[in-house]
């Protein structure tokens, strides 16, 4: 199975918009799938400077998909879909 | 409290928006057009029932964020005219608080309620509870008969099938002082004479209707002018955004300011200053004394406490000799502070030292706004290195700890803490005014408006956990306030 890698934007817009939350990824992931999923911050990943800026903000990426105004709850429903997929 | 809803969302969204219209070439335009912007023609309507009450209550929002208060706009006034007047305004307006009549739900009034899981039984133990003879039986099903209701929920606690509930007015429920109510037409309304300005209403709005009058136009200004703008960050700024304080502080100079103080700075001379007025206190045998650097705490004793000011420290707040030391030094700056809370508001318009007051979603917008990255800042050091306790005055405790760590007689003092103005804690408080003396035999009450302490102020960015942790961390690597004894 291949690896699902969560990139959590740490820059400033996701920050300020809400992005601390997300913080508790890194230690939900691990808990919760393992090795099957890496989950990293990452300094800002550039999203808010395409489409929606910061009015979608924050930002994480679950391997190419971009969940905007991201929860945790989000992101983990993205890994759910991507595994589900994958089988 | 949750910093991170939808609410919250929207309202760091006008302010980035604001932001981006200053420096725009055209700033009254787009300050204007900030609500179609945001809900442009055929988008949708996510909260309200149209899009041209969205925009409606989106201009409210923004007319909060160029300093004004909602309750005086007359629906006429185009927001080009609100930002030229917010260009031209020499002092910002007092109150720092408005309520947007039009996102103001006006609630059910507050009350005891039967649901219909009422079952009709036939032991009635609502009815026989209570004491004042409020319910009735209509249909086969209990009714409160509102006028003889005093709202001692027995009922509530009565009914088997929990079918009596209390309606609350959030606002109402949050507000220690009673001083935002429902008017005649079901809109909050704050009244300014008993406000404390704690904030507290802000954060238990579900609507979001309750803002802040921002003075971000007023300090933009002055450094568009090229004023030397000095930034005092308050010490719960630690944690607040990413990277380290000393990040934090060249992307505030890159954000326009001229330079940066931590106002824990302050915080070392009040807690030194405090320590020893702490110690003539006792000596001429004063039971207690409280603490007097909180400002919402400073207004509860101004409007509903004057009881208590005798028992009250009369040393400065750190915010005052930070501002003190600033302007000695350079003369010609403006001032700005930096925290998370809305009755510092108030002490900035009374001290003429402070000349403007911004709080950490404002910081936060102005970062997004110029594309201001943290994390790529170089670190910059302070001139002078602030102290274990000054840093962390913001965490409940940290106060009282400074004194006694500050103290030469450190066992003398047997600290307590209000950690929270609620009703329960201003009763405590007014009962020590009352016997001059503190039951449980401590003699030194910290006294903190916001429970937990600045770092769960109202206008906080991260979640009090994550923020406490990398506070801590920050406080546990400086030096300390005094050579501990040996």
């Amino acid at each position: 199975m291949k690896e699902i890698n969560v990139n959590v934007c740490l820059g400033t817009t996701c920050f300020v918009m809400g992005g601390t939350n997300l913080n508790e990824l890194l230690e939900i992931v691990p808990k919760k799938y393992g090795d099957k999923v890496k989950v990293s911050g990452s300094p800002c990943l550039g999203l808010c400077s395409i489409n929606w800026e910061y009015s979608k903000a924050p930002y994480v990426k679950v391997n190419n998909e971009v969940v905007a105004e991201a929860t945790v709850e989000k992101v983990l429903n993205e890994i759910e879909r991507q595994m589900t997929n994958e089988q | 409290m949750n910093n991170n809803s939808q609410a919250i969302h929207l309202k760091k969204e006008i302010l980035i928006r604001l932001v981006k219209a200053f420096f725009s070439e055209n700033f009254p335009q787009n300050a204007r057009l900030i609500p179609y912007d945001m809900r442009p023609k055929g988008s949708e309507v996510p909260y309200r029932c149209c899009i041209y009450k969205e925009r409606a209550i989106l201009k409210d929002r923004c007319i909060a964020g160029l300093g004004f208060a909602i309750e005086e706009d007359d629906e006429t006034r185009l927001l080009s005219d609100y930002a030229q007047k917010a260009l031209e305004r020499e002092i910002p307006q007092n109150d720092p608080l408005t309520v947007l009549d039009a996102a103001c739900k006006g609630c059910v009034p507050s009350r005891v309620y039967v649901t219909n899981l009422c079952q009709g039984c036939v032991a009635r133990p609502c009815q026989s509870t209570c004491k004042f003879g409020a319910i009735s039986i209509v249909d086969g099903k209990s009714v409160i008969d509102g006028t003889k209701c005093k709202n001692c929920k027995m009922c509530i606690s009565a009914c088997p099938y929990n079918a009596i509930v209390k309606l609350v007015v959030p606002c109402e429920d949050a507000c220690p002082v009673g001083a935002i109510a429902k008017d005649e037409n079901g809109h909050a309304k704050i009244d300014f004479d008993i406000c404390i300005n704690c904030g507290k209403c802000i954060d238990a709005c579900p609507f979001a209707a309750v803002h802040e009058k921002s003075q971000i136009i007023d300090i933009l200004r002055r450094i568009k002018e090229g004023k030397k703008v000095i930034a005092m960050i308050a010490p719960s700024i630690v944690g607040q955004f990413p990277g380290s304080i000393y990040q934090l502080k060249s992307a505030i100079k890159k954000a326009g300011f001229y330079d940066v103080y931590e106002v824990a700075q302050g915080a070392d001379i009040t807690s030194l200053n405090e320590a020893k007025e702490f110690a003539e206190r006792m000596e001429r045998g004063e039971k207690f004394m409280t603490t007097s650097c909180c400002a919402g705490y400073n207004q509860l004793i101004k409007k509903h406490m004057p009881e208590i000011k005798p028992y009250v420290s009369t040393t400065k707040t750190p915010l005052f000799y930070t501002a003190e030391l600033v302007k000695n030094k350079v003369p010609d700056s403006i001032t700005v502070f930096v925290s998370p809370c809305v009755a510092k508001r108030t002490e900035g318009m009374e001290n003429p030292n402070i000349d403007f007051v911004m709080n950490y979603e404002e910081l936060g917008a102005l970062f997004v706004g110029r594309k201001i990255e943290i994390l790529s800042c170089e670190e910059e050091k302070f001139d002078k290195e602030s102290s274990k306790q000054g840093r962390n005055f913001g965490v409940t405790g940290g106060v009282a700890k400074a004194v006694q760590d500050a103290s030469d007689k450190q066992d003398s003092i047997k600290p307590c803490i209000i950690s929270g103005l609620n009703k329960d804690s201003i009763k405590q408080l007014k009962k020590m005014a009352k016997d001059g003396c503190n039951s449980d035999g401590c003699n030194l009450v910290e006294v903190m408006c916001c429970e937990g302490g600045c770092v769960r102020g109202n206008a906080t960015i991260n979640n009090s956990r994550s923020a406490y942790k990398v506070l801590n961390e920050f406080v546990e690597n400086s030096p300390e306030i005094k050579e501990p004894k040996k």
